[in-house]
């Protein structure tokens, strides 16, 4: 059981603890369920212009640089990482509050990145969003009743005379008062007005929802009732979730499967006992050694921190090959020429880098240069033969085996 | 879907959630949109209120002088009378032939009373005033929310046309095309010569040249608002464009337009005196404040009296509605400091 479970039966009383265990387990992961939403390739650059009269285009700032996974049916993907890695932006791509500027966005067979606007509409009633800010997400002149009922009323769901009923019972499924629809949002809590939002998100019964840091901007106790929350709507309703959130704790109570990202890309995907317990990604293993784990505080003993360097570089003039390597403290030479691809290291676990491997057991020689065909410090060797690499969103049956460096067939 | 979400009952009992909602104790809570809370505000502020208080008693005024004219017969601002005269043509009687038929004295020359003239001139003077600063509103409401919807060369387009006309020499345009201008009002709107077509000139004018300021401030509200998360919220519902601007930012722009209306009409008040200074816009023997007080300054020496009751007529309303305006402003906007 998590610190969450526990601040939510600390506060409800002892006699519910045994209700509430089972109330609020975390979503499992189905490793059979059929993907919903496949994100391929998803780029979203900005373009710098210059100031002054004719305003040229003088770069981009490529806030999300190719980034790929898949969201399992009813399943939910944590996305983690840095203020600034372009986590947010992805999220606002894949529910097109942006138009991306490349990749696609599959879901239920058609591109989301590539569909008109007029085209969007129908779409937008199965991909929903949950916004980060509960104060300002919330339109402090409307009331709660026409704030939810929006939805209704834009795709006509429910006939007029009835969108007072729908909108009373999703405040109800969202556990605020039903008499409250004629309230303002100034009149509510951060947490209440967490959860109009969610109601408005799930007015038009979306299939997947992008949650954009859901929690990040409530207090502690009150981030464990909305996460509850969530959770026990994914199993109501068998919604699949993109759980954007830099609150490692959070995704790990969340999320079967975690993505982290640095500066645009993901560098390393897995599910979450892999990735919390063996990271493969020198990133990944500084970001959870930057976390505070009770559990060892609990014990006495001491992680140790591994401390990176320097600032995030500019995603506008990101670093040759991989975007690490200003920071990274295993970088050699072959980081500098050539990017590190995404390697299947497990059955579901995916790592960009050359010298993946668990803490403390990183190789000395890339274990990615023969697939890539380069020697040990990047150049191209004539005499290597490059492996096809199956560069598909989601996991495959075969993968690259760190130890024995041979590709392995369960 | 298996089942709609929430069509059934007590799907998620669940005490530790509905704890979040918390239940007030007894009583029915009043619910109080920002606007109620705001005019909460208002009520509790002695200045405003007085102010509020001589705006309505103005607007009452320019309301009733109609009736008071053509239903009552108490005034009648276009009778002259010469008896009340002196040789000279000034009011005959002492503080400018105050008396207990004529309150406020009479004009000098024609003879007339001139509480019927001010109160007659209120009329004229705030309709010229209302009609201009609504032409004003609607244009820079309009023109600001597509400026900062819309960006781009949009928005540096109307940014232009504001610098423009921000740096026109309006009031010289405005006397070099008197004549032409009113000719082109009655030939493209068809009014009737004479008051009529200067007063729709001077209300063109006035808006033309006075919408900057609210386009101004509502594209700079426009642009901070576009990226509050309730917009992106509005377009992740698939609501269309004009829904988005004028049903989620637009009740959100009610705080500064109405104290722009409160400030611009004793503005146009002012505006309307000027230019009936400088022989445009409505022409005696129709009174409009303006016209009153431009005919009244060459007595100012010889007959005080009538010279000051429009004057002060003038500063009592700019006043009134410039002090209803800032204590609108504080109450509408608590955080902003002045």
């Amino acid at each position: 059981m998590t610190e969450y479970d526990e601040a939510t039966a600390a506060a409800s009383g002892p006699s519910l603890d045994a209700v509430l265990a089972q109330a609020h387990a975390p979503a499992q992961l189905d490793p059979n369920a059929p993907p919903v939403l496949t994100v391929r390739d998803l780029e979203m650059h900005f373009p710098v212009r210059s100031t002054g009269v004719v305003r040229r285009k003088i770069g981009d700032v490529k806030a999300v640089d190719g980034i790929s996974f898949q969201i399992p049916k009813g399943g939910s993907l944590g996305l983690v990482g840095e203020s600034g890695c372009g986590k947010s932006t992805a999220g606002r791509a894949i529910t097109r509050l942006y138009k991306p500027t490349g990749g696609s966005v599959e879901f239920e067979g058609r591109d989301l990145a590539k569909v008109s606007n007029r085209g969007l509409k129908p779409l937008r009633r199965e991909v929903q969003m949950i916004f980060q800010d509960p104060y300002s997400s919330l339109n402090p002149r409307h009331t709660v009743g026409s704030i939810v009922g929006a939805p209704l009323r834009i795709h006509n769901v429910v006939p007029k005379d009835q969108t007072l009923k729908r909108v009373q019972e999703l405040l109800e499924v969202v556990g605020l008062n039903p008499e409250h629809y004629n309230r303002y949002p100034n009149e509510f809590s951060g947490g209440q007005r967490q959860r109009i939002g969610i109601a408005r998100a799930l007015a038009l019964q979306p299939k997947v929802i992008v949650a954009d840091e859901p929690v990040s901007a409530l207090d502690v106790s009150i981030q464990a009732q909305v996460v509850n929350l969530l959770q026990d709507l994914q199993r109501e309703f068998d919604i699949a979730f993109l759980f954007i959130a830099h609150d490692l704790a959070v995704v790990r109570h969340f999320c079967p499967e975690v993505a982290v990202m640095y500066l645009g890309k993901i560098v390393e995907i897995a599910d979450r006992e892999t990735l919390y317990s063996r990271p493969n990604h020198p990133y990944t293993q500084a970001l959870l050694s930057a976390a505070p784990d009770v559990k060892q505080a609990a014990i006495g003993g001491r992680r140790e921190r591994i401390r990176l360097e320097g600032d995030v570089p500019s995603p506008i003039n990101p670093p040759s090959g991989c975007h690490f390597r200003t920071r990274c403290p295993l970088a050699r030479e072959i980081c500098a020429k050539v990017e590190p691809p995404m390697l299947q290291i497990g059955p579901r676990h995916k790592v960009a880098c050359h010298f993946a491997g668990e803490l403390g057991q990183h190789p000395a020689d890339p274990v990615t240069a023969r697939i890539l065909g380069v020697d040990n410090a990047g150049n191209p060797d004539p005499g290597a033969s490059p492996v096809e690499l199956d560069d598909q969103p989601g996991f495959s049956d075969v993968w690259f085996d760190l130890k024995a460096r041979t590709t392995v067939k369960p | 879907m298996s089942n709609p979400i929430g069509l059934q009952d007590g799907g998620l009992a669940d005490p530790a959630s509905t704890s979040g909602a918390s239940e007030e104790p007894g009583g029915p809570v009043i619910s109080k949109s920002p606007t109620q809370l705001a005019m909460g505000r208002l009520l509790k502020d002695k200045l405003t209120m007085i102010s509020a208080a001589f705006v309505v008693f103005f607007v009452l005024l320019a309301l009733t002088a109609p009736l008071a004219y053509h239903v009552f017969g108490w005034i009648d601002p276009l009778k002259s009378d010469q008896d009340l005269l002196n040789d000279f043509s000034l009011p005959a009687g002492k503080w400018g032939g105050i008396s207990s038929d004529h309150w406020l004295g009479v004009e000098p020359g024609a003879g007339r009373d001139t509480l019927a003239r001010v109160w007659y001139g209120t009329t004229f003077s705030l309709l010229i005033a209302l009609s201009a600063t609504i032409v004003a509103m609607v244009l820079g409401v309009v023109l600001g929310i597509v400026s900062g919807a819309a960006g781009g060369w949009v928005d540096a387009i109307i940014g232009r046309i504001i610098d423009l006309t921000l740096a026109f020499p309006q009031t010289l345009m405005l006397l070099a095309l008197a004549s032409t201008g009113m000719i082109m009002v009655r030939n493209y709107l068809h009014t009737p010569a004479g008051n009529v077509t200067a007063a729709v000139y001077v209300v063109i004018v006035l808006g033309a040249f006075g919408w900057t300021s609210i386009a101004r401030i509502v594209r700079g509200q426009v642009l901070s608002m576009r990226e509050f998360e309730f917009v992106h919220a509005a377009q992740m519902m698939g609501a269309s464009k004009v829904r988005i601007y004028f049903r989620e930012i637009l009740p959100n722009l009610w705080a500064p337009i109405l104290v722009t209306f409160t400030l611009m009409m004793p503005a146009f008040v002012s505006a309307e005196a000027a230019l009936a200074y400088l022989n445009v816009g409505i022409g005696a023997p129709t009174p409009t404040l303006g016209n009153v007080l431009s005919d009244s300054i060459s007595f100012a020496d010889t007959a005080p009296v009538y010279f000051f009751v429009p004057a002060c007529m003038i500063a009592a309303i700019v006043i009134s509605f410039n002090l209803l305006g800032d204590g609108l402003r504080d109450a509408l906007d608590p955080k902003g400091n002045r």
